[in-house]
């Protein structure tokens, strides 16, 4: 880590947080706050998941179901079992953790695309649980009445409390993601996503942070499962279903493959295309796949790095052609 | 009905939608082996098997043989244009990036199935009636059962015989053992990707057809099919030819059985837990060649 990109991370946290903060004195009708709450949610599931697609170079169709589990974790001890919030939260982090390592063990050690199987058929097992388990999850119909966060006294009860509570998450988790990638964990990461077979041969156990990558961005996505959970005050299993794992990782495609900011962007633009598109939702499933489809045949790396390098490209070649000439 | 014959019943639906999960994995299998992907674009195959199918005999009353040779041949091309265009000329090459590019292809064709055909759920009409046959045993099974296996075992026997026999399956063996070797000796790897999409989705076409009059059909009701089709695959070992029928005929079983005996809601959860735990304890699949490759 050189200086200067540690300096441009000051800069580009500084930034984030004074949008945060200042960002709601711009924001005048509900149906804004929701799409940015919404914004933050599946920002902290595509920063989990962008760790694993972006660096260790496997895919998870699952992650609705982590997604899931934070909500339903929350949703059922909170209002069946009268759990405190912010423990139920806890715990619902640390099954899931619990449950993505016990897929993930397996599953990583092998070469090849296991996960991929693997995820897609835990998703499955999940979603079919969550309308099924009715006497725990109110099944198809669903589960109401979730209680919102408070802290102290401060329930986070309204869009501009939830706007504040969510993002501070999202601020949180791409620090943390930050920071890992900066630490030894990291610098591992970064060697197995450039070459496996080197960084194995350097004596990096490529397989056990496979593992805990999987693990950590299960956790991620319970987290903001939990806070969806409180927000909405509502869940029933189709928020999620096979749609939404293929929905967050259109997002960290379409914002660049291990690109921490691509992630904030991925969700920002996607979810907002999404919400745009609710008047007709038949174009929605369209509108995802030639997303999709454009920026993986045009840039790979994602619109963030990919307009950058075409911008770049531009340049040199007006500088090429105004060599040329004289 | 005594125990035996609903025993009986469930068996033979078993087999009749493992047949199905078998060709669809097979298709699975012809573009791994090619290619290295996994296509998820393989699921919208079948829905669009199923939709042309209908769309031909029930909208414009075609003669059915004619209808299904059109229907198989249309989403064949389909498969053909997926590989001439998107793939062949993604930036990058990555797997990676290839298999999330089926996924977005799939996406494509599902939202345009369902702009073209709606959501609704629509009938085929039998291949032959819906007179119920009555077995041995005691049990009974339309005759569109049959059909299905033997289409089935007609399309692995032709499968069969074009991959061991005629020169072009050799070619496409080559190439999915080492493609470089294979460009080495001359043989075109582009045109043997661009089969192994076309034969794809030729195979989903055909479940998405021969299934459709027992179960409707619906611009995605291949999801799932395909879903348990590659499931089917992994079962039996990624990349076998064998195992993906073994898998495919396994996976039927145990979810009409499971349906059955157990709870018809439950049935999907059942196929999936059975393939975790597969993948878990025999991750090769059951006919795997040997270890798979550690890291």
């Amino acid at each position: 880590m050189n200086s200067l990109s540690k300096q441009k991370d000051i800069i580009g946290f500084g930034a984030l947080a004074v949008i945060i903060i200042i960002l709601p004195l711009f924001v005048e009708s509900k149906y804004y706050f929701i799409v940015l709450n919404v914004i933050g949610l599946n920002t902290i599931v595509v920063v989990g998941l962008n760790l694993l697609i972006g660096f260790t170079g496997q895919i998870s169709l699952g992650h609705a179901a982590f997604y899931g589990l934070g909500s339903y974790f929350s949703g059922v001890l909170t209002v069946n079992y009268g759990f405190p919030l912010w423990p139920a939260m806890l715990v619902g982090m640390l099954a899931t953790g619990a449950v993505a390592y016990l897929i993930g063990y397996p599953s990583l050690k092998l070469q090849g695309h296991y996960l991929v199987m693997a995820t897609l058929g835990f998703g499955i097992i999940i979603n079919i649980l969550m309308g099924e388990l009715e006497q725990f999850t109110g099944g198809h119909d669903g589960l109401m009445g979730i209680p919102p966060l408070t802290m102290g006294g401060l329930a986070f009860d309204n869009d501009l409390k939830n706007f504040y509570l969510i993002w501070s998450f999202v601020f949180l988790c791409m620090l943390a993601a930050r920071n890992l990638l900066n630490s030894r964990v990291g610098r591992a990461l970064r060697a197995i996503s450039g070459s496996e077979v080197a960084a194995n041969s350097l004596g990096v156990n490529t397989a056990d942070y496979k593992v805990k990558v999987f693990v950590l961005s299960a956790m991620f996505a319970s987290i903001s499962g939990s806070l969806y959970a409180h927000y909405i005050t509502f869940i029933s299993p189709s928020s999620y279903d096979f749609h939404y794992s293929i929905q967050v990782v259109t997002m960290v495609i379409v914002g660049g493959m291990g690109s921490l900011w691509g992630s904030l962007l991925g969700a920002g633009v996607l979810t907002y295309i999404s919400e745009a598109l609710h008047v007709a939702k038949q174009y929605h499933v369209i509108a995802y796949g030639v997303f999709l489809c454009l920026v993986l045949i045009f840039l790979p790396e994602g619109i963030l790095i990919g307009i950058y390098n075409l911008f770049l490209k531009a340049k040199t070649k007006k500088h090429i052609m105004k060599a040329d000439r004289h | 009905m005594d125990f035996s014959q609903q025993i009986a019943q469930y068996i033979v639906t078993g087999l009749t939608i493992g047949a199905i999960y078998a060709i669809v994995a097979m298709g699975f299998n012809i573009i791994h082996n090619a290619t290295g992907i996994v296509n998820f674009a393989q699921c919208e195959f079948i829905s669009l098997g199923g939709m042309f199918m209908y769309s031909l005999v029930v909208l414009f009353k075609v003669n059915l043989i004619i209808s299904f040779f059109i229907s198989t041949a249309g989403v064949a091309l389909i498969g053909a244009l997926i590989e001439i265009g998107p793939i062949r000329h993604a930036r990058s090459k990555e797997i990676i990036v290839l298999i999330f590019l089926t996924i977005g292809l799939s996406e494509v064709l599902r939202g345009t199935a369902q702009e073209v055909w709606g959501t609704d759920n629509v009938g085929v009409p039998a291949f032959s009636g819906e007179n119920p046959i009555h077995l041995l045993g005691g049990g009974t099974i339309v005759p569109q059962h049959i059909w299905i296996f033997a289409i089935t075992v007609l399309v692995m026997l032709l499968l069969h015989y074009f991959f061991k026999k005629t020169l072009m399956g050799k070619a496409m063996r080559a190439t999915a053992v080492n493609r470089r070797a294979a460009a080495l000796a001359g043989i075109s790897v582009n045109r043997m990707t661009l089969f192994s999409f076309a034969f794809s989705g030729a195979l989903g076409a055909v479940a998405g057809i021969i299934i459709a009059p027992i179960s409707t059909t619906s611009y995605d009701t291949g999801i799932m099919l395909g879903l348990k089709g590659f499931a089917a695959a992994i079962l039996g070992g990624y990349g076998n030819f064998a195992g993906a029928i073994l898998g495919g005929v396994i996976l039927g079983l145990l979810e009409s059985l499971g349906a059955g005996l157990v709870s018809s809601q439950y049935k999907d959860a059942i196929a999936f837990s059975v393939l975790l735990l597969v993948l878990f304890l025999k991750p090769t699949g059951i006919m795997g060649y040997g270890e798979a490759e550690r890291v």
